[in-house]
């Protein structure tokens, strides 16, 4: 890339959103943890748009509700009550979510407002049970800081998670409550931030933020990051849903390049004197009875069941549809399918492809009076979305001669963006009438502070202090967020700076070989340190044990142990070996030290069983009965 | 007169910059926060020294305004206004429905900055909110009053039954009420009996979800009742509600048999003692009951009018039978009890009772238990109740049987008359034969 981000005007806000691990949800009493009870309960609702007063709908609560999907909603009673089901209204404002919030602002400097007050966010989609997500501002103003930049934090929020998705059909989409209504906190930046690896900074200390207040909950899903991104004389690009870290700032390369590359396409097409009115001026055709005899599995597997093959030109757009990972077509079919669901839309820069052949793209060409500098589009499927699809797809390619339009994106893997909705506009929120407002009290702020949690920084020289960690072992368990599984493991009486290389270093090698380790629970765990502790396994036997219980969920470790054959002989049987072993092999040494050789032979018989400490303590012992120990 | 909700100081100081609700302002407080935002109302009971401000955002907040606190009115807030999406066009085939408002918000616009809400009551906001009601029906709408429904009297009743009679003889195919829920099963059980055989469904309908919201049921429930009132080949008077969580299928309860059985669930209209009559799915009308007062039927009779001397007491263990002496003394001369189980009250009560239904008063007896009928004659107390000069009646709901008891009082004070007109099913709402409350237990909670 020739042009720095500082040259091209990058500019990235960042929202960081994390789960609260709280003993309830934020306005009802049901735990937040995915508790099953097995009572099961399935519903269908219809969400409409609400008008407002201001005569404005919302953007993207219209889009929502063009698409007019029914929602069926699956809840197991467990952690799922009436009010989820928006059955019932909200209670109070869980008070002690409000408290971590608080607990957060008070660490990066932000003011708590004197009045929480609950607003409703209009959302559609279905992920909230009644239409709209629950949100409230806790505190504005702060900074973190990065790299000595200070990064200014605009709000502090606290907000309902949302239903989790399972399933889009047809005509309706499915979700499970369980989520629904567990504390998010969403602390938002201001957008200063200028370069993919400032946004991983900037994640990664509010991340270590959060986490020092020791009221977020770990693992996955618990933390979703949204990005907003920017270039000179482009529109907002809000990212959603970008889970790892190591994502944001892949996320914000690849924005960077669609959005040059849109860039690019747009100054092209101008100088071709293309404009905005000559494109929605382009309508569809239907080219079915032309592409009916085509080879194309695509277009005949629909034309059996009754679809049809519709095309629409693209004027001047020739050559300007295809290219890399970043291209036009993509974005005028992401657009076309967010809008209609439509799944078959293909462009003239992929053709000849898709089974079609260079004749019969000559015949497209031909029948939408496409000359060479024009492109095409065709879509496949019933007749009414195809024409809508290629509707969608004028007004897409119509922005594109005019300008880099604002969207709601949603992140897939790798750092690549999918169009989801339009960004919606002001007219999405107001007040959440049936939660009163919550007055952040002197005594309320007073308990906060009294109750700060220690820095991370103070946390990790407590942990070297305590347990004789190394500073770097410390920062592993806090940056893994093993810190909690570690006090709980430290029961088993194993050697604390053992327990902390497990959950770290052993862990991440595992991982990075492939092995699930996500599948050992702790509490397999804390039962294979035992055996460690009892001595009927050695610690050199990790690796191979864990994998095993990962390959093996059922499997105890006791089990594991035994299969792997790396349970400890009885120490009697240990004793009566090493001393034959003396017997038989020290007199050959004569006057040369033989516990290094004799310790090797131990080694290789017991590795993984015996812990090698004991194995030399025993050694040293019998050698010195035998007088031969210096 | 001050700033809408701000009182005593902040009102004072608000009304001094010539700040108005809408308004932009700036606050900057004594700690040094700088806040800029539209000047949103309080609530009457919100707490004093604080102000409510919309960030620009989006978000409301509450400041604290101490001596320190400086406020500047930063520009005018414009006035909402609200464009009318252009109406879907009305279908001279569909059958003509007449649509009374009183007063709950089954349609309803919100107004983003504030929350407050507006019932869109004339026949346009109806349309432009609830675009498919132009595929139902044609409807005409007109707003009788607005009460709380837990304020309504007797005087309401007679206020709607005399509109729908009126829409009666003037030919509309359908009567929908419009009504808050709390108190729709006694309005239902009232008119009732002030609309005899009617010509026409007359169906009562309300929302649990307020229609501020993307998820009220306020939309699906009329889609339900306006489909009944234009299609339903029996001219009742019916509950039409969700049947269940879902929004696919509204419930038609009989207007005699019908109770608010949940504070908050869409499902919360449950027939009692009884099935609901007919279901509405995807705009067709399921009928389940047989016998029904036919559309069209012969022998309509409007008989309205109510005796507000009459009352409902609910039974409790130790509750003196003094109470129905000091009440009598009140002038109040009919009874309906709730009495426990199969319809009894402590038997201290049989001298007062024998004393008032002696005087020529009307004592009638309903049980607590919500379902099933009463049955005097199981236990001696309740031998000597019925000897004492109770009534019992049946399987009547003790809501329903208030009501009638009422209506029928506005009509004779002569108790053997009241007696038969109580034990005479004129709506539906005896019934004879009792039915079991499910006919499977395949939930198995014990497994």
């Amino acid at each position: 890339m020739g042009l720095s981000y500082r040259d091209i005007g990058l500019k990235v806000g960042l929202e960081v959103h994390r789960q609260l691990n709280t003993s309830h949800k934020l306005f009802c009493d049901c735990p937040t943890d995915p508790i099953e009870s097995g009572e099961k309960v399935e519903y269908v609702r219809r969400l409409r748009e609400a008008q407002s007063e201001l005569g404005e709908v919302d953007p993207a609560a219209r889009f929502e509700a063009r698409r007019a999907r029914a929602v069926v909603y699956r809840a197991d009673t467990g952690n799922v009550c009436l009010v989820e089901m928006d059955e019932e209204p909200p209670h109070q404002l869980n008070e002690e979510a409000l408290r971590i919030a608080l607990t957060f602002a008070r660490m990066v400097g932000a003011h708590p407002v004197d009045e929480v007050h609950v607003m409703r966010k209009i959302v559609i989609d279905g992920s909230n049970t009644t239409g709209f997500q629950r949100t409230c501002i806790v505190a504005t103003g702060g900074s973190v800081s990065i790299r000595g930049k200070e990064v200014p934090i605009q709000t502090i929020t606290l907000e309902e998670d949302a239903a989790r998705i399972l399933e889009v059909r047809e005509d309706s989409v499915v979700y499970d409550l369980s989520r629904l209504g567990v504390p998010l906190i969403e602390v938002s930046t201001a957008p200063v931030i200028e370069s993919p690896e400032e946004a991983l900074d900037a994640a990664a200390s509010i991340g270590r933020l959060l986490r020092a207040t020791q009221g977020v909950k770990r693992g996955i899903g618990s933390v979703r990051q949204d990005l907003n991104i920017s270039i000179s004389g482009g529109g907002l690009i809000e990212v959603k849903g970008v889970q790892e870290l190591e994502e944001v700032p892949k996320v914000v390369e690849y924005e960077v390049r669609r959005l040059l590359h849109l860039d690019k396409v747009r100054s092209e097409l101008k100088a071709r004197g293309v404009r905005a009115a000559d494109v929605l001026g382009e309508t569809e055709r239907d080219l079915t009875d032309l592409l009916s005899s085509s080879r194309s599995r695509l277009i005949s597997s629909w034309v059996v069941k009754g679809g049809r093959v519709m095309g629409v030109r693209l004027p001047g757009f020739g050559g300007l549809l295809g290219g890399g990972d970043v291209r036009l077509g993509k974005e005028l079919s992401d657009y076309a399918k967010a809008w209609t669901g439509i799944e078959g839309i293909i462009h003239s820069d992929e053709l000849p492809g898709y089974g079609l052949t260079s004749e019969e793209v000559v015949a497209i060409r031909t029948a939408l009076g496409a000359g060479e500098r024009d492109g095409f589009a065709i879509a496949v499927g019933p007749e009414r979305r195809c024409r809508e699809a290629l509707e969608s797809v004028i007004e897409r390619a119509a922005v594109a001669t005019e300008e880099l339009p604002e969207e709601t994106r949603g992140a897939k893997t790798g750092g690549v963006t999918i169009y989801l909705r339009p960004r919606p506009g002001a007219a999405r929120m107001y007040p959440e009438t049936d939660v009163p407002p919550t007055r952040v009290t002197r005594e309320l702020l007073e308990r906060v502070e009294r109750e700060m949690p220690p820095t991370l920084e103070e946390l990790a020289a407590d942990l070297g202090k305590r347990y004789g960690l190394s500073s770097q072992l410390a920062w592993e368990l806090i940056d893994t967020e093993a810190l909690e599984d570690f006090r709980k493991l430290l029961g088993t009486g194993v050697q604390p700076s053992f327990v902390a290389s497990l959950l770290t270093e052993t862990m991440k090698d595992l991982k990075r070989s492939g092995v699930r380790v996500e599948l050992i629970d702790l509490q397999r765990l804390n039962d294979y340190l035992r055996l460690i502790a009892e001595g009927r396994t050695a610690k050199e036997s990790a690796r191979e044990v864990l994998g095993y219980l990962a390959n093996n969920p059922n499997s105890s470790p006791l089990e594991a142990v035994q299969k792997l054959g790396l349970l400890a002989p009885r120490l009697e049987d240990v004793e009566r070996e090493v001393e034959e072993l003396v017997t038989r092999l020290a007199p050959k040494f004569q006057d040369k030290d033989p516990f290094g050789p004799l310790m090797g032979e131990l080694m290789r018989l017991y590795r993984g069983k015996v812990d090698g400490a004991v194995l030399s303590r025993i050694l040293r012992e019998k050698l010195k009965e035998r007088g031969v120990a210096r | 007169m001050s700033v809408s909700g701000y009182k005593g100081k902040l009102g004072e100081i608000l009304e001094s910059i010539g700040a108005e609700v809408g308004d932009e302002i700036e606050v900057l407080t004594g700690d040094g926060r700088r806040y800029v935002g539209y000047l949103m109302s309080r609530t009457e009971y919100a707490a004093e020294g604080l102000i409510t401000l919309k960030l620009r955002n989006g978000y409301n907040v509450g400041v604290a305004l101490d001596d320190r606190a400086v406020v500047r009115k930063v520009s005018k807030g414009r006035a909402p206004s609200f464009t009318r999406e252009e109406l879907p066009p009305v279908n001279p085939n569909l059958p003509r429905i007449a649509l009374l408002g009183t007063g709950g918000t089954i349609a309803s616009r919100v107004d983003y900055r504030t929350g407050a809400v507006r019932p869109a009551m004339t026949t346009e906001d109806l349309l432009s909110t609830v675009r498919e009601v132009a595929e139902v029906a044609n409807v005409e709408s007109e707003v009788l009053f607005s009460v709380y429904s837990e304020n309504m009297t007797s005087r309401e009743w007679d206020a709607i039954g005399g509109a729908v009679h009126d829409r009666i003889t003037k030919g509309y195919e359908g009567v929908v009420i419009a009504h808050g829920t709390d108190t729709m099963g006694y309005t239902a059980a009232a008119l009732s009996f002030v609309l005899q055989r009617p010509p026409v469904p007359v169906v009562l309908v309300g929302a649990q979800r307020s229609s501020d919201r993307p998820s009220s049921d306020a939309a699906t429930n009329l889609l339900g009742a306006l489909s009944v009132a234009g299609k339903a080949p029996f001219a009742e008077v019916v509950v039409a509600m969700h049947a269940w969580h879902s929004d696919d299928v509204i419930a038609v309860h009989r207007g005699t048999r019908v109770v608010k059985l949940h504070t908050s669930s869409r499902d919360a209209f449950q027939s009692v003692n009884s099935r609901p009559i007919a279901y509405v799915k995807e705009g067709r009308v399921i009928v389940k009951a047989e016998k029904l007062n036919p559309r069209g039927a012969i022998g309509y009779s409007y008989q309205p009018g109510f005796d507000e001397r009459v009352i409902l007491l609910k039974f409790f263990p130790g509750m003196k039978g003094s109470v129905l002496q000091l009440l009598a003394e009140r002038g109040y001369r009919g009874f309906v009890l709730e009495g426990t189980g199969l319809g009894h009250v402590a038997s201290s009560w049989i001298p007062v009772i024998r004393q008032l239904t002696s005087d020529g008063a009307f004592i009638g007896m309903c049980s607590q238990c919500r379902y099933g009928r009463v049955n005097m004659n199981v236990y001696y107390n309740g031998r000597d109740l019925l000897a004492a000069g109770v009534t019992p009646l049946g399987d009547m709901l003790p809501e329903v049987a208030y009501v009638k008891l009422s209506w029928a009082l506005h009509r004779t004070s002569d108790p053997d008359d009241l007696r038969e007109i109580m034990l005479t099913a004129l709506a539906g709402e005896i019934g004879e034969r009792s039915m079991p409350l499910r006919t499977s237990w395949s939930d198995e909670p014990w497994a």
